[in-house]
């Protein structure tokens, strides 16, 4: 199929409806007004519905009725919103429904800023709202991977009866590429023989519920979530490794940082005859830490860069992947400004200890 | 002699046993509403929506399908519910906590969407869940346990009339405040509660009926002092009536 | 007009409800009984008096009495 040029919010959209989105509710934020906009329109033309909600916890709510109804169904929001969706997320988590929960993500804390940022990775992946549950994340770097990750959210989402979220920073969002749609039709909904549709009096009824008094019950209604998380983290780490095969720097960033970090490779290849190579992972929970190990411990790597629009989050993960063998270093800006290739590149030759 | 029998368990209701205290009046709505969804043939085609509070436990007892919402978004939940599903009957029981303070917007933008949902809200006067905490609802000089002087009109204002208040908005179909003290009003809740549930198959718009009930356990009453406190304290506060009705304005 | 009222004694709260409404003064609580509950059960001591008017059904929160009534000689259906 030709290429077409979308704007990354409509095209997340657009992509959900071809995954075969039927309910979405949300409520407007910057930077992805975009998105309930174009499903406004577009979502009714499908045979879906759309949905304003007064908040953002009331759409994360009619997300959770939705999700138990057995139908496809989704919300977006920007870094704020997400915080108020928190309380659904663990309901959702917990009553082992599935979802997608979209965040475009902007500056903060608090209000922040509406620039792009990535200050979320600690909410997205750590668990925002209160329990053991855990949330399957995936971070696209440019429009073409959103798209397809939208499908794949929605996919994973009901495999494995629990939320998916695509965390996309403000410039995915904003950004016009050029986007490929897949030649594959809109699947068809598979059978969720526990979702509340009536019991037309043909069976016991069906609950959807995430509340278990006898605390063993609840333990072990813990455990058979774990068990699940752990089947994820098994089978569904996603990640890209490109760059030279035998790098000194390995950059570490995820989502639009990443390209920045290859820009900066760019320059200290050009520059400074620098190898590096750039470790992007896909999926932030499960995080794919063996692969990072391995790329770390190529004999080549001498440091590791990190590089993210915030403080410093997947710092964590990355340290954790590293299990000490290499130095690590960070660059990165929260707040909605971005670290332009050349701070970057100098951040790496410091690593290197060379000027 | 051959016998009928005129009352029994209804069909709507799961054999098993209900948690609430003995003579609390969550247990007499409950019936109602299962009673009205057999008598209209619903059940099979019906999701409830529990909300948090002493009636959590619902989803347990009806034997429809259910659904255990969060903390005052029951109208949310049923919202979701209801857009996926609109062919469905959809209702939500919630408490006076649980809709008149934490889900105070959430019922009122159901309300406002007109969205073609019954809602069920018990009007106990406090958290009863809980252990007797203030309500929005909590009547001036009520003894609760976060205002064991009784609540203050200067320091909490008034009661809030969630009837009078829902009635002012276009989407509502129909609001009516009925109460269980009596069998009087006991048929009476169960009538609304019947015709609640017929608007919503009609697609007239968003529903509630607002019953009064006892917490004999948090008051501190017998449970049949407690159906006399209701008559002689709650009804003065809370008029009983219908206070919309969408049908009548149609005539 | 005859009628018979059955009471599901280990789920009685002993709460009370039904015995001011029962319009022939017949349900009381059997305090020489302790169910499995730990309450009192209520019952009825003339049973030949119910009337079978389900007031009793109707008001217990619980739904443990099952309430019969004499098979009414029916009218024509209309
Ligand atoms: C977010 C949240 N806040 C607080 C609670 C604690 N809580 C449980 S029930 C309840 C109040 C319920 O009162 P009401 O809605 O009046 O119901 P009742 O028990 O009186 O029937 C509260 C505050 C909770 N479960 N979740
Ligand atoms: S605490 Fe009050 S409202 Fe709750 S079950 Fe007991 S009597 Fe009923
Ligand atoms: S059916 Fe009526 S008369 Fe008979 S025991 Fe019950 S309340 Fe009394
Ligand atoms: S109303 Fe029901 S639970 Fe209460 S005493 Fe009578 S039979 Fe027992
Ligand atoms: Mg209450």
């Amino acid at each position: 199929m030709a290429k077409e040029l979308w704007k990354g919010n409509e095209a997340m959209a657009e992509a959900a409806i071809r995954a075969g989105l039927k309910c979405y509710f949300g409520y407007p934020i910057t930077p992805q007004s975009e998105i309930p906009e174009y499903f406004s329109l577009h979502l009714p033309e499908h045979g879906g519905v759309f949905l304003q909600a007064e908040s953002e916890i009331a759409a994360i709510n009619m997300v959770y009725g939705a999700a138990g109804s057995g139908v496809r169904t989704m919300t977006s929001s920007s870094s704020p919103g997400i915080s108020l969706k928190q309380e659904g997320i663990s309901y959702i988590a917990g009553s082992e429904l599935p979802c997608v929960i979209l965040n475009v993500m902007r500056g903060g804390p608090g209000l922040g800023t509406i620039q792009p940022a990535q200050g979320d990775y600690f909410q997205a992946t750590r668990g925002g709202g209160n329990g053991d549950y855990r949330v399957i994340v995936l971070a696209p770097a440019n429009v073409q991977e959103a798209t397809d990750l939208m499908r794949l959210a929605f996919d994973l989402a009901d495999k494995y009866r629990m939320p998916a979220m695509i965390l996309a920073d403000g410039m995915i969002g904003q950004m016009m590429e050029p986007v490929e749609w897949p030649d594959e039709p809109t699947p068809e909904p598979i059978a969720k023989p526990w979702a509340t549709t009536g019991t037309k009096g043909e069976r016991r009824h069906n609950i959807i519920n995430s509340l278990f008094m006898e605390p063993e019950a609840c333990a072990r209604h813990n455990e058979k979530l774990d068990q699940k998380y752990r089947t994820v983290a098994a089978n569904e780490t996603r990640f890209e490794l490109i760059g030279d095969e035998e790098p000194e720097i390995l950059f570490a960033a995820f989502g639009t940082p990443s390209r920045l970090a290859r820009a900066a490779g760019k320059i200290l290849e050009e520059e400074d005859g620098i190898k590096t190579a750039v470790f992007r992972p896909i999926s932030l929970w499960p995080y794919p830490y063996d692969a990072l190990y391995d790329a770390i411990n190529q004999e080549s790597v001498k440091a590791v860069v990190t590089v993210e629009l915030n403080t410093g989050q997947m710092l964590d993960d990355v340290k954790i992947a590293n299990q000490g063998s290499k130095p690590i270093s960070f660059i990165g800006k929260a707040g909605g400004m971005i670290p332009t290739p050349r701070e970057i590149a100098v951040a790496a030759k410091e690593a290197l200890g060379r000027k | 002699m051959e016998m009928d029998v005129v009352y029994q368990k209804s069909a709507g209701l799961e054999d098993v046993e209900f948690h609430y205290c003995p003579g609390c009046t969550h247990g007499i709505i409950h019936k109602l509403i299962a009673e009205v969804l057999v008598e209209l043939d619903l059940i099979g085609d019906t999701i409830g929506v529990a909300p948090v509070g002493c009636a959590v436990f619902a989803y347990d007892y009806f034997t429809c399908d259910m659904h255990e919402a969060a903390h005052g978004r029951a109208p949310a939940v049923a919202t979701g519910i209801k857009r996926a599903l609109p062919d469905k009957t959809v209702f939500t029981y919630q408490g006076d906590g649980d809709l008149a303070a934490i889900g105070t917007a959430e019922i009122v933008h159901a309300a406002m969407r007109g969205e073609k949902i019954t809602t069920i809200f018990v009007n106990n006067t406090n958290y009863g869940m809980t252990g007797g905490q203030m309500a929005p609802t909590t009547l001036i000089g009520q003894k609760v346990t976060t205002a064991p002087l009784g609540r203050s009109k200067e320091h909490y204002g008034s009661p809030i009339k969630v009837s009078e208040m829902l009635a002012t908005i276009e989407g509502a179909a129909y609001i009516e405040r009925v109460s269980v003290h009596n069998m009087a009003g006991i048929i009476r809740a169960k009538k609304a509660i019947k015709k609640a549930f017929q608007l919503q198959q009609e697609g007239a718009g968003f529903t509630l009926i607002e019953v009064l009930s006892t917490c004999p356990t948090n008051w501190g009453l017998t449970p049949n002092d407690a159906l006399n406190w209701l008559q002689d304290n709650m009804i003065p506060v809370f008029p009983l009536g219908v206070y919309r009705d969408i049908t009548a304005e149609d005539k | 007009m005859k009628g018979k009222v059955e009471f599901r004694s280990d789920w009685c709260k002993g709460c009370e409800l039904c015995i001011p409404v029962c319009p022939v003064d017949i349900i009381f609580i059997d305090e020489s009984v302790t169910n499995s509950k730990g309450y009192h059960p209520a019952t009825v001591s003339e049973m030949e008096k119910c009337i079978g008017c389900a007031n009793c059904g109707r008001i217990c929160p619980d739904s443990i009495i099952t309430v019969w009534r004499e098979k009414r000689v029916k009218k024509a259906e209309k």
